[in-house]
C-alpha cells in the first residue's frame, strides 16, 4: 500500500529521489570535526526561532502604547508565556554564536575555496539578514535600549551626504523614532527577513549538495569515487551522520534549556537590564550599546574619529562599519592558496587568521564600554587588523610554503 | 622595564576601569567603599517575606507607584494569600481580583507634585538590581535644600519625599574621622606616636531622630520590601527553575542515549 502510494508519487514528483540526494545517501565526508557541527545547529535554531516567533506573535502588539506591556502580558499572562519568550531571546544570541563558528570553520578550513565560491557567498548573504533581522527585532520590546539602539543605527542613514536626512525620515516614517518606525521594523521581522532568510538558507543547501561538504583536510574527497560513484572517503548522511548530529543537538539543547531556564537574562548579555525600561524619547541612556553580537561592528563605527574633506567622521564610520561586513563576502577571490585547510596552509596565513579573530574579540569588548582616548586608539587599530585580514589576502596567501595535501583522508 | 611596568598598568586601568558604581556616593556603614550598594539576595521562596513585603507595599507605596503589568490575583496565589483575605485588607474597593495593579493617580498631576510622575515598579528590580533598590530605601537623609527636605544617598535631588519616615526616623549626613588604610592594606600609624592617622570622610547616615522601629527593624523591613519587588520583576523564577530541572534531566539521558548510538555507529567508520 505504502509503496503503491510512494511509487504514484515519485510519477508525479521526485521525492524519493529528492530525500535520497539530500538526506538519506548524502556523502558526507569522514574526519569531519567539531566546526562542522554548527551548521545542523543553526538549522535548529532556525526552527526555534521560527516557532516560538509565531506563538509570540500571537499575543505581541506593534504599537508604541502597547509594545512594552504586551511583552510583559507574554511574561505573566500567557501560559507559558515566558518559555516562548526565553526561547526567543536565548536562540537570537546563540543563532550569532552558531553563525560566528560556523563562519570561522569556511576561514580555518577554506570551505570557500573553488568550487564552493557561491556556497559562500550565500552563506554571507544569510548572515547579512540575520543581521538586520536581528536588528528589527531587537527594536520590538520597546524599551529605552530598544528604542535607543535604533535611533543610533538609523541615524547612521542620516549621515550620508547630500540625500542622508530625506533617506531616513523616508526609512523612519516619521520624524523621529516612533509607533510608525515600530511598525514598519516589525513588518521586516516577521514577514519579508524570515521569507528571505528561508530562501536563501534553502539555496545554501541546495549549493552545499551539489558541490558536497568539505573537511578539515581540504581534501576533495570527489578524486576518488567507488563503482557507484560515491566518494570512498565518504559516508551516508542516514545513519552516520544523522546519530552525530543527534548527539550535537542533544548536547546544544542542554546549554539553550540550562541558559532558558537558569540564566534567561545572561547577565544583562541576552537581555538588556535598561530595556526593563519603556522606551522613553525624552531620556537618553548613559550609555547605548547594541546586543553583544553587533559590538565588534559598533567599535569601528565609533572607531573613525575624524574627518575626510567634507564627509563626516560619522558617515566615514558607517562606511568601515558596511565595509567590514561586505568584505567578507569576496574572501573566496581573496584567497590565492593552492590549498585549502589551515593544516596545510603556511605560517603566514595562521597569524594572519588569529590576528583576526583576536581583533574581533577585542573589537568585541570595545564595543561594550564607554569609549577613552586609549580605547579608541585600540578600536582603530584593532579594525585595521581587521580589514589587513582581508586586504593582505591575495599576497600572503601566495607568497608562503604550503605543505603537501595528502590524497586521502586518515582517520 | 619599572617604565614598561608602569605603562601596562595605566594601559590596564584605561581598558578595564570600573565605570562609576551604581550606587552613587553612599558610604557604607561597614565598609567605606565609595558608591558600593550594601548586598540583598532575594529569596523568592520565603513566602513569609513576600508577604510582609506586599503589605509595606500596598500600605505606603502603592499609592504613588503601580505595578501595571501584573495581576491582583496573581500575587495572591503566587505569595499564598487566601483571596478573600487579601481583597478585604489589600484591595480597594472599586477594583477586582483579576484587574491589572494600575493607580488612580493622574500622571500629569503628579508631574507637578513631584517634578516627575512617580514609575512603575514592576520591573524596577531587573532595571537597577535589588542591591541598588534595597540600598535606596535605606538611604533617604534630611537635607532642607530639597522641596521635601530629604535627599538620597543613592539617588541624587530623587523627587519622591520619605514616605517611610515615621517608621525609619530621621537621618542626617554627617562626617568622621575614618584611619586611612596603608598601601600595604594595615591602617597607617604615627611612626613616632604610634597613634593611628586619620582623614574627615563625609556621607554617613546616621540616626537624629528614632522612628517606630529600631535601625535593624526597619533594614529587615525594607529587605522584605525589596524582596518583594524582585519577585514582581522575575514572578516565574522559582517554578522556572523548578521545570528547568527536570527538562535538563531529560535532555541528559536523551543525550546519554544519542551517545551511544553514535560511539556505536562510529566503529564503522574506517
Amino acid at each position: 500500500m505504502f509503496t503503491r502510494l510512494l511509487n504514484w508519487v515519485d510519477d508525479r514528483f521526485p521525492l524519493s529521489d529528492t530525500f535520497e540526494r539530500h538526506l538519506s545517501k548524502y556523502p558526507a565526508p569522514i574526519g569531519q570535526n567539531f566546526w562542522y557541527l554548527a551548521g545542523v545547529l543553526l538549522i535548529v535554531v532556525l526552527v526555534i526561532q521560527l516557532i516560538s516567533g509565531i506563538w509570540l506573535l500571537m499575543n505581541y502588539e506593534a504599537t508604541d502604547e502597547g509594545a512594552f506591556a504586551s511583552i510583559q502580558y507574554i511574561m505573566r499572562d500567557v501560559d507559558y508565556g515566558w518559555i516562548i519568550r526565553y526561547m526567543h531571546t536565548t536562540g537570537s544570541s546563540l543563532f550569532f554564536l552558531l553563525i560566528y563558528l560556523h563562519m570561522f570553520r569556511g576561514l580555518l578550513y577554506g570551505s570557500y575555496q573553488k568550487p564552493r565560491e557561491l556556497l559562500w557567498v550565500l552563506g554571507w548573504l544569510t548572515y547579512i539578514i540575520l543581521v538586520a533581522e536581528g536588528f528589527t527585532g531587537y527594536v520590538l520590546p520597546w524599551g529605552q535600549m530598544s528604542f535607543w539602539a535604533a535611533q543610533v543605527i538609523l541615524s547612521l542613514i542620516g549621515s550620508i551626504p547630500i540625500f542622508g536626512e530625506e533617506l531616513l525620515t523616508w526609512i523612519r516614517g516619521d520624524y523621529l523614532i516612533s509607533g510608525i518606525t515600530l511598525s514598519r521594523l516589525f513588518a521586516f521581522h516577521v514577514v519579508l527577513l524570515p521569507l528571505a532568510l528561508i530562501a536563501v538558507v534553502f539555496v545554501h543547501i541546495v549549493a552545499l549538495h551539489e558541490v558536497g561538504s568539505n573537511n578539515p583536510e581540504g581534501i576533495d574527497v570527489k578524486k576518488h569515487l567507488d563503482e557507484d560513484g560515491v566518494p570512498l572517503d565518504s559516508v551516508p548522511f542516514f545513519p552516520y551522520d544523522v546519530v552525530k548530529d543527534l548527539f550535537a543537538i542533544g548536547i546544544f539543547l542542554i546549554i539553550f534549556c540550562f541558559i532558558l531556564f537558569f540564566f534567561p537574562d545572561g547577565g544583562g548579555y541576552l537581555i538588556e537590564y535598561i530595556n526593563y525600561e519603556e522606551a522613553n524619547n525624552l531620556k537618553t541612556p548613559e550609555h547605548i550599546v547594541p546586543a553583544w553580537y553587533y559590538t565588534p561592528y559598533y567599535a569601528m563605527l565609533r572607531a573613525i574619529t575624524f574627518p575626510i574633506g567634507p564627509l563626516t567622521a560619522k558617515f566615514l564610520g558607517f562606511v568601515v562599519m558596511g565595509g567590514a561586513m561586505v568584505i567578507i563576502a569576496f574572501v573566496p577571490w581573496l584567497d590565492k592558496s593552492p590549498v585549502k585547510s589551515i593544516r596545510y596552509k603556511g605560517v603566514y596565513s595562521k597569524v594572519a587568521l588569529f590576528t583576526l579573530v583576536v581583533s574581533f574579540i577585542v573589537l568585541g569588548y570595545l564595543g561594550m564600554v564607554t569609549p577613552n582616548p586609549l580605547r579608541t586608539l585600540m578600536a582603530q587599530v584593532f579594525t585595521a587588523l581587521y580589514f589587513l585580514y582581508f586586504i593582505l589576502m591575495p599576497f600572503y596567501t601566495k607568497y608562503e610554503n604550503c605543505k603537501e595535501v595528502p590524497e586521502r583522508i586518515k582517520v | 622595564m619599572k617604565f614598561l611596568t608602569l605603562i601596562l598598568v595605566f594601559v590596564s586601568f584605561q581598558l578595564f576601569s570600573a565605570e562609576g558604581g551604581p550606587c552613587g556616593y553612599f558610604l557604607s556603614e561597614d565598609d567605606l567603599e565609595e558608591g558600593k550598594c550594601e548586598e540583598f539576595k532575594a529569596d523568592h521562596t520565603d513566602k513569609s517575606s513576600l508577604q510582609r513585603g506586599v503589605k509595606i507595599y500596598m500600605n505606603y507605596c502603592y499609592g504613588c507607584h503601580s505595578l501595571k503589568y501584573a495581576r491582583y490575583n496573581r500575587v495572591a496565589k503566587d505569595l499564598g494569600i487566601p483571596e478573600g483575605l487579601f481583597q478585604e485588607n489589600l484591595l480597594f474597593s472599586n477594583q477586582k481580583m483579576g484587574d491589572l495593579m494600575t493607580i488612580g493617580m493622574d500622571q500629569s498631576e503628579a508631574k507637578e507634585w513631584f517634578g516627575v510622575a512617580p514609575p512603575d515598579l514592576t520591573l524596577e528590580t531587573s532595571l537597577r538590581g535589588t542591591n541598588w533598590v534595597y540600598t535606596y530605601l535605606i538611604s533617604f537623609y534630611e537635607d532642607n535644600s530639597r522641596p521635601f527636605g530629604v535627599n538620597n544617598k543613592v539617588y541624587e535631588n530623587v523627587g519622591m519625599p520619605h514616605v517611610l519616615e515615621s517608621l525609619q526616623g530621621i537621618q542626617v549626613s554627617t562626617c568622621k574621622q575614618v584611619p586611612q588604610i596603608a598601601t600595604n592594606g594595615g591602617l597607617k600609624q604615627d611612626p613616632l606616636s604610634g597613634e593611628l592617622i586619620t582623614e574627615e570622610l563625609c556621607g554617613f547616615l546616621e540616626t537624629k531622630q528614632e522612628g517606630q522601629m529600631t535601625s535593624e527593624q526597619f533594614k529587615a523591613s525594607m529587605k522584605d520590601l525589596t524582596n518583594f519587588l524582585s519577585y514582581m520583576s522575575d514572578p516565574i523564577r522559582e517554578e522556572r527553575k523548578y521545570i528547568g530541572k527536570f527538562v535538563i534531566l531529560y535532555l541528559l539521558i536523551f543525550t546519554m542515549l544519542s551517545f551511544l548510538l553514535y560511539r556505536e555507529f562510529k566503529k564503522d567508520i574506517h
